[in-house]
């Protein structure tokens, strides 16, 4: 049945870190790729060489810039970039599932992980209509409608090794801007991130009540002296040729002709 | 949201259908036999045909039996329920009137009261999304009624009815558009609540997350009509209220002209409906706009 549960045991979810973020798709790439061809109907592509190509995504990284509002009478601090990953956000109560007419969309009660039953789903587009997060996506191909699963054939399977026990993008991600466990627990690693770095709900006035929760970026509106760790192991080590090249420079400078100003 | 020719088809005509339907098992007009016939095979014509239509955009159509089981939760699950119902008990009323000379008048009620309630139950998919701001109002139900019960008693000839509900529904329509354009901006919904950085200063999209297009910009924004909305209002109304209610205030001479105005009426009416409901998809913005910077 639609009906949500009145609590679930465990709930499930992710902690995307914006600070940490650095837009680079890693995630987008390998949750097409291990759910393409796990559960469910594949993730399929329209046009995918041609012209006008597109297809269907579990999790899209938008990137947006904001610009933070002078200070007083101090100039406006630099506008800061910001990738945002978006994938379900596994809703406590959770719109699409109780708009769903067939019962294919149901949350579970032992974990709070949202699911599309395909076999049910009529490909109807109202679960998408009531999402306000563009978490749902109908496939073209399938025509059933297609969403996060949290990878729940990778996070109990014991046929991995335990460290791959997590959702892909979770262990893709190069920057750990990812963060899967139980928001339920207070003393989960990610509760306790979650309440350390104060993280935030999405379009709380949906009224949704999203397990997911996004870290805020920390403020970047000092310079630090030394931005480039590096640049003090990358300095040239030998300003002036000595030996035979250094004999060779000078010889070559005393011939008739130009050389380029600089060059040694 | 993406106009789809289904859904306006099927809102449209099964809407007319059903008000048609709602007059007929309340006995107006008061017929039998084939002029009973007649009407109700428009009324099924035109609500069954709109059913059909609106499985169209399903993606898997054949599966839509186990739409009638979520009625607990799923307005959609309900229309369909309703539906079935409203048709199956006005078809027993039918039998009586066309081939019995007689009306089952209880049965005539019921299927009245869940002719209306299929309408009602269609307009509460829409109203229910908080995630279009524009249909989430109660005056979404209340023109989905309004037009059902006018378009219904115009095709069933009740002329002083349907003046007085063409000019209700065309005041429902006024108040729609009007409370309707406001109905994003007192939402509270901005780019700020939906990436949460809104407290920190301006946000704006910097970059979408993919070059091409995808299902949720193809379903849920649509700007291209936009730009002649105002027109496309000024149209649907002149046809869909003010055209027909003229025709029925006007007094002609002849039954002959009087059907042909009637029709005139009822088509132009149809066509106006259907202008409106175009817009009542092309204009409402989904929030899930918001994190592309669209509308």
């Amino acid at each position: 049945m639609t009906e949500l549960p009145n609590a679930t045991d465990r709930k499930m979810g992710l902690v995307i870190d914006l600070d940490t973020c650095v837009g680079c798709h890693a995630c987008v790439i390998s949750c097409k790729g291990w759910n393409t061809e796990n559960y469910g109907a594949p993730l399929s592509d329209q046009d995918p060489y041609g012209s006008d190509p597109s297809g269907t995504f579990l999790n899209r990284v938008h990137s947006f810039e904001v610009q933070p509002k002078p200070c007083g009478s101090e100039q406006a601090p630099a506008a800061q970039l910001i990738h945002f990953p978006k994938s379900c956000l596994h809703c406590e109560d959770a719109p699409c599932v109780t708009v769903c007419p067939t019962g294919a969309s149901y949350k579970r009660v032992e974990d709070g992980i949202v699911l599309v039953n395909e076999s049910d789903c009529i490909g109807c587009g109202l679960c998408a209509w009531s999402c306000p997060y563009g978490a749902r996506e109908l496939d073209l191909a399938a025509g059933v409608m297609k969403k996060c699963t949290l990878c729940v054939d990778r996070i109990y399977n014991d046929n991995l090794p335990e460290e791959d026990r997590i959702p892909s993008c979770v262990r893709t991600c190069p920057a750990g801007a990812r963060h899967f466990g139980d928001l339920g627990d207070p003393d989960s690693d990610v509760s306790k991130l979650v309440a350390e770095r104060e993280g935030m709900d999405l379009m709380p006035e949906m009224g949704t009540k999203p397990v997911n929760k996004y870290l805020p970026p920390r403020p970047k509106d000092q310079m630090e002296d030394q931005i480039d760790i590096l640049a003090p192991l990358l300095a040239p080590v030998a300003e002036e040729a000595g030996g035979f090249l250094g004999w060779l420079d000078k010889a070559l400078d005393k011939l008739p002709g130009n050389s380029t100003e600089g060059a040694n | 949201m993406h106009p789809a020719p289904s859904v306006i088809l099927f809102t449209t005509l099964s809407g007319l259908g059903f008000g048609l339907l709602f007059f007929l098992g309340l006995g107006m007009p008061d017929v039998t036999g084939m002029v009973s016939f007649v009407f109700f095979a428009i009324a099924y014509a035109l609500a069954v045909g709109g059913l059909l239509a609106s499985t169209f955009h399903l993606g898997h159509p054949e599966r839509a039996m186990k739409a009638f089981s979520q009625w607990k939760t799923s307005w959609l699950s309900r229309e369909g329920c309703c539906a079935v119902g409203a048709l199956l008990v006005m078809g027993l009323y039918a039998i009586g009137t066309v081939f019995l000379d007689t009306q089952w008048t209880l049965f005539g009620v019921i299927g009245a009261v869940l002719s209306l309630a299929t309408v009602f139950t269609t307009s509460m998919i829409y109203a229910q999304l908080k995630t279009i701001p524009r249909w989430n109002m109660p005056l979404t139900p209340a023109m989905f009624i309004s037009f059902s019960l006018a378009g219904g008693a115009l095709l069933a000839g009740q002329e002083t009815m349907a003046t007085a509900l063409l000019i209700i529904a065309g005041m429902v329509q006024l108040g729609y558009w009007s409370y309707g354009d406001k109905a994003f901006a007192e939402s509270g919904t901005t780019m700020g609540t939906a990436t949460g950085l809104g407290d920190r200063g301006a946000v704006r999209a910097f970059e979408p997350p993919h070059t091409g297009s995808n299902y949720l910009l193809r379903e849920f924004v649509h700007v291209v009509g936009r730009k002649h909305s105002q027109k496309l209002r000024m149209i649907g109304f002149g046809l869909g209220f003010a055209l027909p209610i003229l025709l029925l205030l006007v007094p002609f001479e002849g039954l002959m002209l009087k059907h042909t105005m009637a029709a005139i009426a009822v088509l132009s009416h149809l066509a106006g409906i259907a202008c409106s409901r175009w817009l009542f998809f092309a204009e409402a913005e989904h929030v899930v706009g918001l994190y592309y910077g669209k509308r």
